[in-house]
């Protein structure tokens, strides 16, 4: 084994410093010389203390490699049932505004069977080029298949930037493709530039359910990778532009992929999606009881909005799982979302501050809602909110 | 069956907060937990191990406070427990974590299921678990909110999508990350968390040396992403507090929406 630590016999005194600070003991001390054992991790401990540098590594500090051959800023065309997500549109803008900084281009990649007909679509949203990889055993998204042909266009065209949509899939192959192709990643992204000076990719990001933001650069692997949160980029608006589109070969063995989908299942949702209203009204503890939602559904009704609510109101039976709101939840972006009864706890909030305007109406006064609201109305939410009610019905009837 | 689980122990993050002079996490008076997700992923593989017979073995990464976490492990219902603590391993981004983790499940040996969490309250990734799968080249299914049946070499679980959810067979082994929606977990037993404290204690502590990894694959070293700076989030909000009875304060409401051309 090649040793990254050793000592140099003639400069050693035997004064074994170095026996005693060895987390590991992975030094000895025989006839009154220094030797390192074969478990040292190469910690460096050793040399640290060494008054007679009689100890020598060779293991360099860390350089930052030649990424110069590095080009391009690529999107996950993310479809399922022949559908691309919205989030994949969101990023090609996205793309575009980080590759027109670089000076290089946006590539998107796109899995599945028999979907070439997405790729006029991607390329009219911003992408110069398409890379197609059709097969049958694509046609439903399968983390080792998925896997396997993104390491494959990866190692062969080299991107300099590779972004994902934090989606269910997007969660589940992006770290997947990242610890298959040897690179940094960094989930759910709620910003991302180029850093002026070093030509990197600061990528932002909540952590602590929300509490604290992160900027994070991944200086020592190529591509970048992120996954970005969808509904915080910007689709740029469609134009006529083509581009290329690149077939790549396919192969892929059922035996190697693991997995098997045996059923498949749209759950109808009751209503709008949450992604998709406009108004949302929410609740939360001080709601009370499955009854005190009836004023909320009402608000909704006259606003054309849709009822949401924390995880506690979930829990408590009150809305279904999928009218969450929150770091568990589902993050939403509406005009308006109306926080009724909701004290406003980080993890809540982590699902709905991208809202447009948000109005909320609370008991306590010292609410950390009221930080994040437009409009705070301190008051008991089962009088406020329908005489909201009532006040928006009569000024319609003016 | 050999079943493992990889948990983390976590500060509650409803209660952190950041210090507005230093911009660092005030970590005083935070209570350290068993990350929920990861409760759940326990709870699945004490019930797993109670219907099929077998050991469970649960794993973390961190601190020595980090026994805490593992005792309650142990007093849920897990067979044995290991920490992996080392200076080295601080500073550690996921792939650092991951190689750290994958090496230690490959010197256990044999193992017909890994269960983890879905995403950790701190760092809120959820790519440890898909990270370490591809590690040592096993099949994952993230999301699993049901596990159907169990056979000598394949599972079937049931995994949340978008609008829906899908039911997979998978070979074994396998990596399942798991959330809220799969159990209830169960409350330590009093008998087996005071096992879990004796001399003749079912926790063993592992260090770099012990796993053999080099200082440079792990921790700060050994990752690849680096955290540029941490903030507080801002919020621009008007923040106008509106004054007055029930009735007048809706009408002052209705006003303002008007003016901003919401209705």
């Amino acid at each position: 084994m090649q040793m990254a630590v050793w000592v140099e016999i003639d400069l050693c005194n035997g004064c074994k410093r170095c026996v005693k600070v060895c987390p590991y003991g992975a030094v000895e001390v025989s006839d009154g010389k220094a030797h390192i054992l074969e478990h040292c991790t190469s910690c460096g401990a050793c040399l640290e203390v060494c008054k007679e540098k009689a100890i020598q590594t060779d293991v360099e500090p860390r350089a930052i490699p030649d990424f110069n051959d590095r080009k391009g800023v690529w999107v996950f065309a993310e479809q399922r049932g022949g559908t691309l997500n919205r989030v994949s549109l969101e990023l090609l803008g996205k793309a575009r505004e980080l590759a027109g900084e670089l000076g290089q281009d946006v590539s998107a990649f796109l899995l599945g069977d028999q979907v070439s007909g997405l790729c006029d679509t991607i390329m009219a949203y911003g992408a110069d080029n398409v890379y197609l990889a059709e097969h049958k055993n694509l046609k439903e998204y399968r983390t080792i298949a998925y896997t396997d042909v993104v390491e494959k266009l990866v190692n062969e065209y080299k991107p300099n930037i590779l972004l994902m949509g934090a989606t269910h899939i997007g969660r589940d192959l992006a770290p997947r493709v990242s610890r298959r192709v040897g690179v940094g990643l960094t989930a759910d992204c709620t910003e991302l530039t180029i850093d002026p000076e070093e030509g990197i990719l600061l990528q932002t990001r909540p952590a602590f359910g929300g509490n604290v933001m992160a900027t994070i650069a991944n200086r020592y692997s190529r591509p970048q990778m992120a996954t970005v949160r969808p509904g915080v980029m910007e689709a740029l608006p469609k134009t006529g532009s083509k581009g290329n589109v690149i077939n790549c070969n396919v192969s892929l063995t059922e035996k190697d992929i693991g997995t098997k989908i045996l059923e498949s299942v749209r759950e109808k949702t009751k209503g709008v999606s949450l992604s998709d209203a406009k108004v949302i009204v929410a609740g939360g503890r001080g709601v009370g009881s499955k009854e005190g939602m009836k004023s909320l559904f009402s608000l909704a009704k006259i606003m054309g909005g849709e009822v949401a609510g924390t995880r506690i109101i979930v829990e408590e039976g009150w809305l279904p799982a999928d009218r969450q709101v929150g770091q568990t939840g589902q993050t939403v972006r509406p005009e308006i979302y109306i926080a009724c009864g909701i004290s406003g706890a980080i993890q809540h909030r982590a699902g709905m501050l991208g809202s447009r305007y948000i109005i909320a109406i609370n008991k306590d006064g010292r609410a950390p809602i009221f930080e994040v609201a437009d409009w705070g109305i301190v008051g008991d939410l089962h009088e406020a909110v329908p005489a909201f009610s009532k006040a928006l019905k009569d000024s319609k009837g003016k | 069956m050999n079943i493992i689980v990889l948990i983390k122990q976590v500060p509650d993050t409803t209660d952190v907060k950041l210090d507005p002079k230093t911009g660092s996490l005030i970590r005083e008076g935070v209570e350290s937990i068993i990350n929920p997700d990861d409760r759940h992923a326990l709870e699945a593989a004490i019930s797993l191990k109670k219907a099929e017979g077998g050991k469970v073995t649960v794993i973390s990464m961190g601190p020595p406070q980090t026994i805490d976490a593992l005792s309650e492990a142990i007093g849920m219902g897990a067979n044995e427990a290991i920490l992996l603590s080392d200076n080295a391993f601080a500073g550690a981004d996921t792939w650092a974590t991951s190689s750290t983790l994958g090496k230690s499940i490959e010197k256990i040996g044999k193992y017909d299921l890994i269960f983890c969490g879905r995403q950790a309250i701190d760092g809120d990734t959820a790519q440890i678990g898909p990270q370490v799968a591809d590690y040592l080249h096993v099949p994952q299914v993230t999301y699993v909110f049901e596990i159907e049946k169990i056979q000598k070499k394949t599972i079937i679980v049931k995994k949340r999508l978008e609008g829906g959810y899908e039911r997979l067979q998978c070979t074994l082994p396998a990596l399942l990350t798991v959330i809220g929606e799969l159990n209830v977990p169960q409350y330590p037993a009093i008998g087996r968390l005071i096992d879990a404290c004796k001399e003749k204690s079912p926790i063993k502590i592992w260090n770099a040396a012990d796993i053999g990894v080099q200082a440079s694959d792990v921790g700060l070293e050994g990752s690849f992403t680096q955290v540029i700076k941490t903030f507080a989030p801002k919020f621009k909000r008007q923040g106008e507090m509106l004054e007055g009875d029930a009735k007048k304060v809706a009408g002052t409401l209705v006003e303002k929406l008007k003016e901003n051309k919401l209705i």
